[in-house]
């Protein structure tokens, strides 16, 4: 029998099933949020308890640790799915798969991305974050992490097909990486220092919108490539 | 008669784009622009290097020491222009699956990684007289070091891939990923930290170098630039060779190899 479905209903059935999957499985969730943790605790460890220096290196540190657990949660975006066959099937559909994998990233986005967000207030607070630059921090991590979640789609897309890929993963992706930890540091550290941070937040959200834009595609020719 | 003249330019055009994606076509092109490319680089980089080190004038804040200069500009230069070649080959490899764009692809990595290496350790060595260290956090110098990571991910991941042309195509991807991503972190890395001179040739109107330092900087160019077409010519011919090796016009071409030499 022909199912017909839009392909919005395709999108939201993807996005509902992508979501209760995660929540049956709560180690994923977990487990880059306390990477997150650690590598805050690790800094501090390897620079020492003084508040002054903390607090100079908490914007570079937290998101230096953002960015770090995002990359590790997105070696979980497409495995599962590849080793089972469903990312075949996906592809398969007749639907837009660009659309259906935008689903995903969303669903990867927002049960990874988005507890490290709610979770970097404790983080800023160890690391001696001054009050005022809370806002900028939340801010900056809400419209920078959606740019890393696509941008590392695609890099997981390439390497679907390699074992044991993860470090790889990292070498392709990191340097993709850079220009949003380099906006994101930058605007929490302006707002240490009461400056207006609103020139790097908005090209933080240029970047994730370019990649809104452009990386499904590329996510999909990619995850085409390693399926073969 | 011949069915030439009635086809349109374009056609013409794309007979002869596939006509040259043919491995067999191209490696006759290969071997007989190979020498040309060869003795114009050599002789071009030896020009330039006696025009650089004995006939320009020294620089008047800089001394002698500007003169890594012929050396490092060129091989920055040369290690953007391979990644954007890389991307192009990778498009052409996407959309028409031609063989010889993948050839290229491949062959340009180890090589634009060199440049790229070759500019940062004579930037670093330039660094230490002008700026008093080896190693600066300065724009340029950190974005051409991002480039180097962009090139040895591109052939990490075409190695991992044990299946030749999936490898190529994954490759081919990431390249052109990188290459929409080369100018954000450019530009990024530019306004995080920025030490380095200005340019000081792209500035066409009026260029603040002496045309005698910017003649033998330009042959180099040119040098460096003909030595990254024969050095391609020649890993792009042995990649097609070995990957084409049970055809039958490879079989040829090593039957009538021993014949020509006698002749």
């Amino acid at each position: 029998m022909m199912l017909k479905q839009s392909l919005s209903q395709a999108f939201l059935a993807e996005l509902h099933a992508d979501l209760r999957l995660a929540y049956r499985n709560k180690s994923a969730l977990f487990n880059p949020l306390m990477f997150f943790i650690m590598v805050a605790v690790l800094f501090a460890f390897g620079v020492g308890p003084e508040s002054t220096v903390l607090s100079k290196l908490a914007p570079g540190v937290i998101w230096v640790a953002a960015l770090l657990s995002s990359l590790l949660a997105l070696d979980h975006l497409f495995r599962e799915d590849y080793e089972n066959g469903s990312l075949e099937q996906l592809i398969l559909s007749p639907h837009a798969s660009s659309a259906l994998i935008l689903a995903k990233i969303i669903v990867h986005w927002l049960v990874t991305g988005l507890p490290l967000i709610l979770i970097s207030p404790f983080i800023a607070m160890m690391m001696q974050l001054p009050g005022q630059a809370y806002g900028t921090m939340l801010l900056s991590l809400l419209l920078g992490t959606p740019a890393l979640s696509l941008i590392g789609a695609v890099g997981v897309g390439l390497t679907a097909g390699i074992k044991r890929s993860g470090l790889l993963l990292s070498l392709l992706v990191i340097p993709l990486f850079i220009p949003v930890l380099i906006f994101g540091a930058s605007a929490v550290q302006a707002s240490t220092i009461g400056l207006s941070a609103s020139g790097q937040l908005y090209l933080l959200a240029a970047f994730s919108l370019l990649s809104l834009l452009f990386t499904p595609f590329a996510t999909s020719a990619a995850i085409k490539i390693s399926l073969n | 008669m011949s069915s030439s003249s009635t086809l349109s330019l374009t056609d013409r055009f794309w007979r002869w784009f596939h006509g040259f994606g043919s491995p067999a076509r191209f490696d006759r092109f290969a071997q007989k622009a190979l020498p040309w490319f060869s003795w114009g680089a050599g002789i071009l980089l030896l020009a330039g290097l006696i025009g650089g080190l004995f006939y320009a004038p020294a620089d008047y804040q800089q001394g002698e020491s500007f003169r890594i200069i012929y050396v490092h500009v060129p091989a920055a230069w040369m290690s953007l222009f391979t990644y954007v070649v890389m991307a192009m080959a990778g498009a052409v490899t996407l959309i028409w699956r031609m063989k010889l764009a993948d050839a290229v692809a491949r062959a340009s990595a180890p090589l634009g990684a060199s440049f790229t290496a070759l500019a940062l350790i004579t930037g670093s060595l330039w660094g230490k007289p002008m700026w008093g260290t080896y190693w600066v956090w300065d724009g340029r110098l950190t974005s051409y070091l991002i480039l180097l990571f962009l090139y040895l991910g591109y052939i990490a991941l075409v190695n991992a891939i044990a299946d030749r042309r999936t490898g190529s195509r994954a490759g081919a991807v990431l390249a052109l990923v990188g290459v929409v991503n080369l100018p954000i972190i450019h530009f990024s890395v530019e306004w995080w930290n920025t030490l380095h001179q200005g340019a000081t040739v792209t500035k066409f109107d009026a260029p603040s170098i002496d045309t005698r330092m910017l003649i033998p900087l330009l042959i180099m160019f040119f040098g460096y630039q003909l030595y990254y077409f024969a050095v391609m010519l020649l890993r792009v011919r042995n990649e097609l060779l070995d990957t084409e090796r049970r055809t039958q016009w490879v079989a040829n071409l090593i039957m009538d190899e021993p014949a020509r030499d006698k002749s």
